[in-house]
């Protein structure tokens, strides 16, 4: 009996041993994260191996993670928290929810315009949401910037999606910031009443109104256009095959972009190792990640992008500070509410 | 409510006294439950107290006008669209015998099996302007944008009927439950007189039940004005979309609560409403149920029949499920993998969770609202039920804020007093997490065993209260026997809801604990309807085993709990 009983013994002290082990061993970083899982967990688990740093992850709707980091204070097991829009990194940063992080490799990686002055965040990846036509029906030399779209001859041929989307915030906020209120209200107005339906769906839903011919521009993030290129499936790539980009305000102001980034949360307990995934967020690796896989720009300087990302050709992105779409995002709700852009 | 006997021994003052007494250890357990599950809904009602912002000028001035009606015509509109499928298929399975009967009486239960934001994506990715349904309508017919009419899914009327197709099965268990306990010689009566069965239904057997399609409606009213996958997806501003934009767009969490309140006073107020308008009115049924009889219909009325209880079921279920499994046979073999099995496992578990803790809170509530004769008591019970009428998001507010400051004040106790710290126990555990299901499920749960427990008569009480029973006693060996089925209804209703929650989930869960909904949501906002559909098709699956365990139970039993509240 005894003899039998040893193997089950040194099974339970075996497994005791490793969970012992990885309770000391155990560097860990916790991240909240507002990028899907999908998008993101790849890059942790390569951290993971690269480093021996356990990465937690919870996913969600950046408010409600925020509001969890408020509500946790300073028992909050938040390190990291990833957004993907600068508005929500600002809100946090109001919150004091942040701190402030000084390290060399992100200050050198990142440009100026897409971190916070004090270090409060940094930008990982840039988004960019620019104008798509249906080059059937729509001639490239008749589009030039955002300001045009409210012109008569676009009246029913816009598609874009509801102002519930923090991108669509984000770029009316962006308006606000360059031509104030009054004009970027009578801007929403011209708009909505170009609209060639009335808002509904997501970014791909726009792309495939154009390539379905219920209108013929949308305003959407040009990753979407290239995750549909890339799609398994032929109706979507079909559909995408029959849109093309065109950057808008190049003459003027540049394309609108917003970020997805990240912060160190101010009650972080493993702040080291926080700033250690923050930085490998930037590497080339990881930067080059974000081109290929999820067709979004790399926030890094030259990084070769992939080769959709070269067709779709060089832009010029507005320098628009970031965090003024957060200071605004708010008027800008309230505009689209005043503009009944649904 | 069921019929209410005083005891039938008429009994002095001290002899009521001494009868509340001897319930007093039970009450105080029930209504310290009924308070712990009100903390949220509490938490979001106090809202109403803080100081307003301005945010509320610029709503009043543009959109909660919008709000309001969109949110009234949707459940207005989802009430008839469940009332009509609900009582129409639930009278044919109950008063007719047709081919395929018995096939329909628990085939109509499955489209309670997809979450309302499923079906939405499924109708849309099949009949939207690009979906394949309008391009081949455009390919064979040359047509192209304009040249042709074709309802728009997103829309309101098209949130209304995706809604309806997947909560009317409530009206229907509920009615059906109703109907099979009515005696059937009501209908022969009618029949004999010569009336005509629709006249039958209407001024007879309908107004009888009418207990259970107002439990079922309560239900449906809730459930749809807590929905925003649907509305959301659809492009509908509700209430529900205003309260999460105010807080995500507007960046103001008081308001948004502020118009949650707004949204459950409303709720309150239909309610007490209700109940006001039936407070004279006893239901009551003949005491021997005679069962069985039914018309028999042949020709083109069975056919009629067939038909009109096929619609739901292919509509609500068979439809999107095939959508979902083609779906799924294409993009499987890239999105299935080993972490299916955990999130498998999450879901289950947390759900038997919940659903242990809600059955138990039920009958304890439940017993409590009939053992306590204070006027207070019904009220304090059905405040816990509210969190059912508030988005889950909102219930996750009105989770965090008193378990995060309960978690760093006793921190702070035991630093000051032991020095040692305790960290977050509530938040951010699972703890958490089940808290908020119970809180938004439990109305399902204490419907269900509330209506079971009023069948039982009270002379029942009051003569085992003679024999010198204890409260404990009178319940655990004679009431829980009587209730078994309630609390089976309830049981395999709150797993199913808790395998499709989203929103709470979504804001409390621990690191690393996803389930079924949060992956489904993650591909599906990420715009991947078919990457989403295998695991949407896993959470229909393992909804509709409880509904089936529901339907035989009922069967066996010949009779269906939980109808009437």
């Amino acid at each position: 009996m005894k003899s039998r009983s040893l193997p089950g013994v040194r099974f339970v002290l075996g497994v005791c041993l490793c969970l012992l082990g990885s309770l000391l061993s155990a560097a860990e970083v916790n991240v909240y994260s507002a990028r899907k899982e999908s998008l993101i967990k790849p890059l942790l688990l390569q951290f993971a191996e690269q480093t021996d740093i356990k990465v937690n992850l919870i996913t969600g709707k950046a408010d409600a993670l925020l509001q969890r980091i408020v509500s946790e204070g300073k028992h909050s097991p938040a390190d990291l928290l990833i957004t993907v829009d600068a508005g929500r990194l600002y809100r946090a940063q109001q919150a004091q929810a942040l701190q402030p992080i000084d390290s060399k490799i992100l200050k050198d990686s990142i440009p100026e315009q897409y971190r916070d002055p004090a270090g409060y965040w940094y930008a990982l990846s840039l988004r960019t949401r620019p104008i798509m036509y249906a080059p059937d029906r729509v001639s490239p030399e008749d589009l030039s910037t955002y300001e045009a779209l409210v012109d008569a001859s676009w009246k029913q041929r816009i598609c874009i999606r509801s102002s519930n989307n923090i991108y669509n915030q984000s770029l009316v906020a962006s308006m606000l910031a360059h031509h104030g209120e009054s004009d970027t209200l009578a801007w929403s107005r011209g708009l909505v009443g170009n609209f060639a339906r009335s808002p509904q769906g997501g970014d791909r839903d726009q792309i495939r109104a154009i390539a379905a011919g219920q209108c013929d521009l949308a305003i959407a993030n040009s990753y979407y256009l290239g995750k549909m290129l890339a799609s398994r499936d032929a109706a979507q790539r079909s559909a995408a095959e029959k849109v093309r980009i065109f950057w808008p305000n190049q003459k003027g102001r540049g394309a609108h972009v917003n970020i997805s980034g990240a912060a160190v949360a101010r009650y972080s307990k493993n702040r080291a190792s926080a700033i250690k995934l923050l930085e490998f967020l930037v590497s080339d690796d990881a930067q080059r990640w974000y081109a290929e896989t999820n067709f979004e720009y790399p926030v890094k300087a030259g990084i070769r992008t992939s080769e959709m990302l070269e067709n779709w050709g060089k832009f010029k992105a507005d320098i628009l500070s970031l965090h003024q779409l957060g200071e605004l995002n708010a008027q800008a709700v309230m505009i689209m509410d005043r503009a009944h852009w649904k | 409510m069921g019929t209410r006997n005083e005891a039938l021994v008429p009994l002095g003052f001290s002899q009521r006294f001494r009868q509340q007494k001897s319930n007093l250890g039970w009450l105080f357990f029930a209504v310290c439950t009924a308070l712990l599950l009100s903390i949220p809904v509490v938490t979001v009602l106090y809202s109403v107290t803080l100081p307003t912002s301005d945010i509320w000028a610029h709503l009043r001035s543009t959109v909660l006008a919008d709000y309001a009606l969109n949110s009234l015509v949707l459940a207005v509109g989802v009430c008839l669209g469940t009332s009509l499928i609900g009582i129409t298929t639930a009278w044919l399975c109950s008063a007719y015998s047709f081919p395929g009967r018995k096939l329909f009486s628990w085939t109509l239960l499955l489209p309670l099996a997809f979450p309302p934001y499923i079906i939405a994506y499924t109708y849309t990715g099949m009949l939207d302007f690009a979906g394949p349904v309008q391009t081949s309508l455009r390919t064979i017919f040359d047509w192209e944008y304009g040249d042709y009419w074709f309802p728009e899914i997103r829309s309101i009327v098209g949130a209304t009927i995706m809604i309806s197709l997947v909560l009317y099965p409530y009206v229907y268990l509920l009615l059906r439950t109703a109907f099979s306990e009515q005696s059937s010689s009501l209908r022969e009566a009618s029949h004999m007189f010569g009336v005509g069965s629709y006249k039958t239904l209407f001024t007879i057997i309908l107004p009888m039940a009418r207990p259970a399609l107002v439990a079922g409606l309560t239900l449906v009213v809730m459930e749809t004005l807590a929905d925003y996958g649907t509305v959301h997806y659809f492009g509908v501003p509700t209430f529900t979309t205003g309260i999460l934009r105010t807080w995500f767009g507007l960046g103001d969490r008081v308001a948004a609560t502020q118009l949650a309140s707004l949204l459950l006073l409303c709720v309150f107020a239909v309610i007490l409403a209700e109940r006001y308008s039936r407070k004279a009115v006893r239901y009551q049924n003949p005491a021997k149920v005679q069962k069985g009889w039914r018309y028999p219909l042949s020709g083109t009325k069975a056919i009629a029949a067939i038909v009109i209880c096929s619609l739901p079921v292919l509509l609500g279920f068979v439809v999107p499920a095939l959508q979902l499994g083609a779906w799924t046979l294409r993009t499987a073999p890239e999105i299935i993998d080993y972490s299916f099995l955990t999130l498998i496992i999450n879901t289950v578990q947390l759900a038997v969770i919940v659903t242990l803790i809600i059955i138990t809170a039920s009958a304890v509530l439940a017993y409590g609202k009939r053992v306590g004769t204070h006027f207070s008591i019904p009220y304090t019970v059905n405040l816990s039920s509210m969190g059912y009428a508030v988005p889950g998001v909102i219930i996750a507010v009105g989770v965090l804020l008193p378990f995060a400051w309960l978690d760093n004040t006793l921190d702070a106790w035991l630093q000051q007093n032991l020095g040692i710290s305790s960290g977050l126990i509530l938040t951010g555990t699972l703890i958490s997490l089940a808290f908020a299901h119970v809180v938004r499920f439990m109305a399902i749960g204490l419907n269900s065993v509330d209506a079971s427990l009023a069948k039982i008569h009270r002379s029942i009480d009051d003569a085992a209260q003679l024999l010198g029973r204890k409260t404990f006693e009178r319940f655990a060996s004679i009431h829980l026997p009587m209730i078994r089925g309630g609390i089976l209804t309830a049981a395999l209703l709150v797993f199913v809801e808790v395998t499709k929650e989203l929103p709470a989930t979504l804001v409390l869960r621990p690191f690393d604990f996803n389930t079924l909904a949060v992956r489904t949501y993650e591909l599906a906002s990420d715009e991947r309807l078919a990457d989403a559909s295998s695991s949407a098709l896993l959470i229909v699956a393992i909804s509709v085993l409880p509904i089936l365990i529901l339907n035989r139970s009922i069967i066996q039993s010949g009779v269906v709990h939980g109808a009437q509240t």
